[in-house]
């Protein structure tokens, strides 16, 4: 089998080793599961987008999500930070229930403060970067850990402008957003989330709306980061990527979970028909 | 009857009439389009509300100062509300202290006019937000950002692009609009004008001159405004022929090893 798409040829990013020690080193924490998903279900009106969706995510694990179009994956990982509300099931990150609190026995919503808490732990990146246009890149970075953290804006310099540098973009500190390249755009975006120190990474599509030339250098820096033992959950359509970085390789039709297991056993022997001919027509 | 240019200059510099009056028209539409732009801001949150009491308060806000003439909305607020209130008159000929410029009906003109515009503005400002791409306000509250922050740091900025050239529109119509202030007595331009010609049966040539002072007024406020609209492009759509792009491209792709295209 051939890899087309996800063949990373070698790119002309300077990634530093150490990704990470520009925000202290990986987050560390006593729990070992970083997602718990049990039993999630939510419908968009009648249509029943997760059906009965567990995931368990431990540290340091990388998670892919494969399937086709509309079966569920981004909008399952949409709800590990509560983007989206989920109908049924409970989903927590770090040992903490995301987006709901337990009030006799019943999930409720929970209030937007401690929502947005529990997004600090959690970084995303999507498909369509969403970098703040009004805010040069270095302001993209600071943004949330000055604004939410109330972290000193001379620190969160420092830290932005390594952070900048560790996905190979130092020069463009000053650049908005609409001066760079879709591939820096997204770089820069995987910075921004990193800034608040998550314990979890969630990406969403990251290299989906790139051209292909670009797709290298962001799949380089999340390789990167996953060699230093960040937790994440990657949705992609990128096989090289699931094939060379994935721990566990899921898949996903018609919101369910069809097939979950290592790489190899996932590309040369999988069991379920679904994943066969999802596979057939895209390696 | 003939044009008489004596009268027009003499009316126009008249100054010890004519200097207040300009100050009363530029200082009720400029605290009338503060206020309005404050309700405005109020009533577009509101109506974004989930709860179904705050949506509908501004609903209702916007729905009967949008349907009725201001003109109504001035004249009731001056001669209905010391009617409800029984004995108080919130607006007295002068208020003590305050310049005599600052009477009841001044007050009363200001507060129907802003009352009213923050009813338009509240859409404006609505309209502002809805451009702003949904994802902003998801990526900020992705990195933890409460509603809050989000509005204030991310979304409310880039609405801003949207929302400052029909709220030019908004200022110019109200420099225009402080005419009606008239009726309820206040010394606006309008009503020096009426005073002039009441005495010399001449109302071409004050109405001709006050013509000339509102077009003077709203092509001020329209270089202003192009200033503001020119300020607020900063960051967002970079054209090619801003000072400092081409410097600060080359001098960064120079330092760079990407060959990634400008967008």
């Amino acid at each position: 089998m051939t890899t087309p798409s996800g063949h990373i040829h070698g790119t002309d990013v300077k990634v530093s080793k150490d990704l990470l020690a520009a925000i202290g080193g990986a987050p560390t924490s006593s729990t070992e599961l970083v997602v718990d998903a049990q039993h999630v279900n939510k419908w968009f009106g009648k249509l029943h987008v997760l059906q009965d969706v567990s995931l368990e995510v431990k540290r340091q694990e990388v998670v892919v999500i494969l399937g086709p179009s509309g079966s569920g994956k981004t909008t399952f990982i949409r709800c590990v930070n509560h983007l989206e509300k989920i109908q049924q099931g409970r989903i927590s990150v770090n040992g903490h229930l995301i987006g709901y609190r337990e009030v006799d026995g019943r999930l409720v919503e929970d209030k937007e403060a401690n929502i947005a808490r529990q997004r600090q732990e959690i970084g995303m990146v999507f498909q369509r970067f969403n970098l703040f246009p009004h805010k040069t890149a270095l302001e993209n970075i600071i943004e949330a850990p000055v604004q939410v953290k109330g972290m000193a804006r001379v620190e969160a310099l420092e830290m932005g402008k390594a952070l900048l540098q560790r996905v190979g973009l130092a020069a463009k500190a000053d650049a908005y957003p609409a001066q760079l390249s879709g591939g820096q755009q997204q770089r820069v975006a995987i910075a921004r989330a990193l800034a608040m120190k998550p314990a979890l990474m969630l990406f969403d599509e990251p290299t989906s709306a790139l051209d292909p030339e670009m797709i290298g250098e962001v799949l380089e820096v999340m390789k990167e980061l996953a060699r230093e033992g960040m937790t994440m959950i990657v949705v992609t359509h990128e096989m090289g990527f699931a094939r060379e970085v994935a721990d566990r390789v899921v898949m996903m039709d018609e919101g369910r979970v069809v097939e979950e297991g290592t790489p190899e056993a996932f590309f040369s022997n999988p069991s379920n028909e679904r994943t066969k001919s999802f596979l057939a027509k895209i390696l | 009857m003939q044009f008489d240019t004596t009268e027009l200059i003499s009316f126009m510099t008249n100054w010890s009439v004519i200097l207040p009056a300009l100050l009363t028209t530029v200082l009720m539409a400029i605290l009338a389009q503060v206020l309005g732009i404050a309700l405005g801001l109020v009533a577009a949150l509101a109506g974004r509300s989930r709860n179904p009491v705050v949506h509908g308060i501004a609903t209702v806000y916007v729905w009967i100062f949008r349907g009725t003439p201001v003109l109504v909305q001035i004249l009731l607020l001056y001669f209905g509300v010391p009617v409800l209130l029984g004995g108080i008159d919130p607006f007295p000929t002068t208020y003590g202290s305050l310049p005599t410029l600052i009477g009841g009906a001044f007050v009363a003109a200001t507060l129907a006019l802003g009352v009213n515009e923050g009813a338009y503005m509240s859409e404006i400002i609505r309209a502002g937000i809805l451009s702003v791409d949904a994802g902003q306000a998801e990526a900020a509250k992705s990195l933890g950002m409460t509603p809050r922050k989000t509005m204030s740091r991310i979304v409310l900025p880039q609405a801003m692009r949207v929302i400052v050239p029909p709220l030019g529109n908004e200022f110019n119509n109200m420099l225009k609009t402080t005419s009606l202030a008239s009726v309820i007595t206040v010394t606006e331009l309008v009503m020096v004008a009426e005073m002039r010609y009441a005495g010399t049966f001449k109302p071409f040539e004050p109405l001709v001159g006050i013509s000339i002072y509102y077009l003077a007024m709203t092509t001020v406020w329209g270089f202003v405004q192009a200033r503001i609209e020119r300020k607020l492009g900063a960051g967002l759509n970079r054209n090619d022929d801003e000072p400092g792009f081409w410097s600060r491209t080359l001098s960064v792709s120079r330092g760079a090893p990407h060959s990634g295209g400008m967008r």
